[in-house]
């Protein structure tokens, strides 16, 4: 596979797709249900508007990875582009997409982001993240990223909050899920060494829009 | 939109167009049909010496004749013909696209010019701004653009592109948004060895334009992309900053970044801002500019493009 564009697009029901090589951009657009295994790299946008199923990614993945999923997980081993999780969204809780990194993210990271999880865990990096603009314009969701973040990398409108232990409880199913696709031991992250981070308020651009 | 691509052979053997013509061809939805061309480099080895001035020519007889002399009162056309095209039911040939292998002579630069690429700079200028009917859109050595209104496949079969092998090739597809679409105005801008394929646009383009026309360079071509190719040549060529300074003038860190840096990396970024703050460009981008020994591709600051 090299660069074929749209894999997985729409597709519903209970399929597994293996791609050997390296899938264009777009790779389980709107997809509905399937697992999709990636032994390679992928373009841009992998998990686009994706509403459930699992992308799993064994190398690094482009910009705008998990771009506005609705639901279902994408799992990248290493590192992603810009504005990973940008517009992220969810419906309560029975739709809840989840995009969790091995590695480390550019900046922008859940950009306008409106709901689900995004989990970052900096596997052999000195620091989870080092780009600016983490959780800009974030309305909705978490942002979870391994260790400290520094106060300069969040973005307008997104803001720190303690990881507690109740916290820990709800993440550790999918690190656990994560590490077993990836042959890592979820010993070692199963702690609460993370930083959340969320919108500043429940209306932060309130005012950006409305005259009250 | 439009659609860029750019890789070169690091070993220096040449590749013919049909490859590139075929993976322009697989992004044709991010163009519009107004613009497509091509660069490569490694194309005239048998003239691998002299200035290849690729020209549109409106009319053969009094825009060529003012062409023709201009070159021969700064040196020597050693060879000299209409580039080769076929006719494609997709592209109007509104100009003939013509080509000049130059050299400019010694004895008549001698006290008025420096180097032989400030004579060829000067003559791009020249007949670009003030030559009615032609237009000079590559000037390179050992390499060339073939550009035209169209669809890259049409583009690429107009001038037959398979027939050239080059061991940097550079393409564009173009999807104007707000400048004409003209055979001119399409990608990749060139000047001397450096040609530029872009895609977004540089809202800065209006302060870049001012500061290098302070240099002497005029832009012509209707379009922001141009201006890309003179701020290499001035800071590149002029300056002679190496490649990556020339990225780090154009598209600088932000300054609060600059401030978190160790003092002597702080201190070489702010003194470029400062120096090259009318170089700096804004708005969205993501370019790749080639020139003989290499080729660089690089992004606006918060990468807005690719998109």
């Amino acid at each position: 596979m090299l660069g074929q564009r749209f894999i997985g697009d729409g597709l519903r029901g209970n399929a597994r797709i293996i791609i050997n090589g390296v899938p264009g951009g777009d790779l389980g657009m709107f997809m509905s249900g399937p697992t999709c295994i990636i032994h390679g790299n992928a373009e841009h946008a992998p998990g686009n508007t994706m509403d459930s199923g699992m992308l799993v990614i064994h190398g690094s993945a482009g910009d705008a990875v998990a771009h506005s999923m609705r639901g279902g997980t994408v799992f990248v081993k290493n590192n992603i582009g810009y504005r990973g999780g940008i517009h992220m969204k969810q419906y309560e809780v029975e739709a809840r997409p989840i995009l969790v990194v091995g590695g480390t993210a550019h900046s922008f990271l859940g950009e306008y982001m409106a709901g689900g999880l995004v989990l970052v865990l900096g596997i052999g990096k000195e620091k989870a993240m080092t780009d600016r603009g983490i959780g800009s314009g974030i309305h909705g969701g978490e942002i979870i990223v391994r260790g400290e973040v520094d106060d300069y990398l969040l973005g307008v409108g997104a803001k720190k909050f303690k990881f507690t232990e109740n916290d820990l409880e709800r993440i550790a199913p999918i690190i656990k899920n994560f590490c077993e696709q990836f042959g890592y031991d979820p010993a070692e992250f199963l702690d609460t060494n993370y930083t959340r981070i969320g919108p500043a308020s429940s209306r932060p651009f309130a005012s950006k829009y409305v005259w009250e | 939109m439009c659609g860029i691509i750019g890789f070169i052979d690091r070993t220096k053997s040449r590749m013919d167009g049909s490859s590139i013509k075929a993976a322009l061809s697989l992004m044709n939805e991010r163009g519009s049909g107004d613009g497509a061309g091509y660069a490569a480099y490694g194309i005239y080895p048998d003239y691998a010496d002299y200035y290849a001035l690729h020209v549109f020519f409106d009319n053969m007889a009094e825009s060529k004749t003012k062409v023709d002399e201009l070159l021969q009162q700064w040196g020597k056309i050693v060879h000299q013909e209409e580039i080769p095209t076929t006719p494609q039911p997709g592209i109007k040939k509104v100009h003939t696209p013509w080509r000049y292998f130059f050299k400019p002579s010694e004895d008549l630069m001698a006290g008025r010019m420096a180097s032989e690429n400030d004579v060829v700079t000067y003559i791009v200028m020249e007949v670009n701004a003030n030559v009615k009917g032609a237009t000079i859109f590559s000037s390179g050595k050992n390499m060339g653009v073939f550009k035209a209104s169209g669809w890259p496949e049409d583009v690429a079969n107009f001038y037959m592109i398979e027939n050239y092998k080059g061991y940097i090739w550079l393409a564009h597809n173009r999807y104007p948004t707000n400048s004409p679409g003209w055979w001119g105005g399409a990608h990749p801008f060139n000047l001397l060895n450096w040609s530029v394929v872009h895609n977004g646009e540089i809202t800065s383009y209006g302060t870049n334009q001012r500061y290098v026309e302070g240099y002497g360079y005029k832009c012509t071509a209707l379009t922001d992309t141009e201006v890309v190719a003179y701020l290499f040549d001035l800071l590149g060529r002029q300056h002679e900053l190496s490649h990556e300074m020339v990225v780090r003038a154009l598209a600088p860190p932000f300054w609060d970044d600059i401030d978190r840096m160790p003092a002597k990396e702080a201190n070489l970024n702010k003194a470029i801002r400062l120096t090259y703050g009318s170089a700096l460009m804004n708005g969205p981008f993501a370019i790749v500019v080639g020139t003989d020994d290499g080729i660089v591709g690089f992004t606006d600051r918060i990468k807005l493009r690719p998109s």
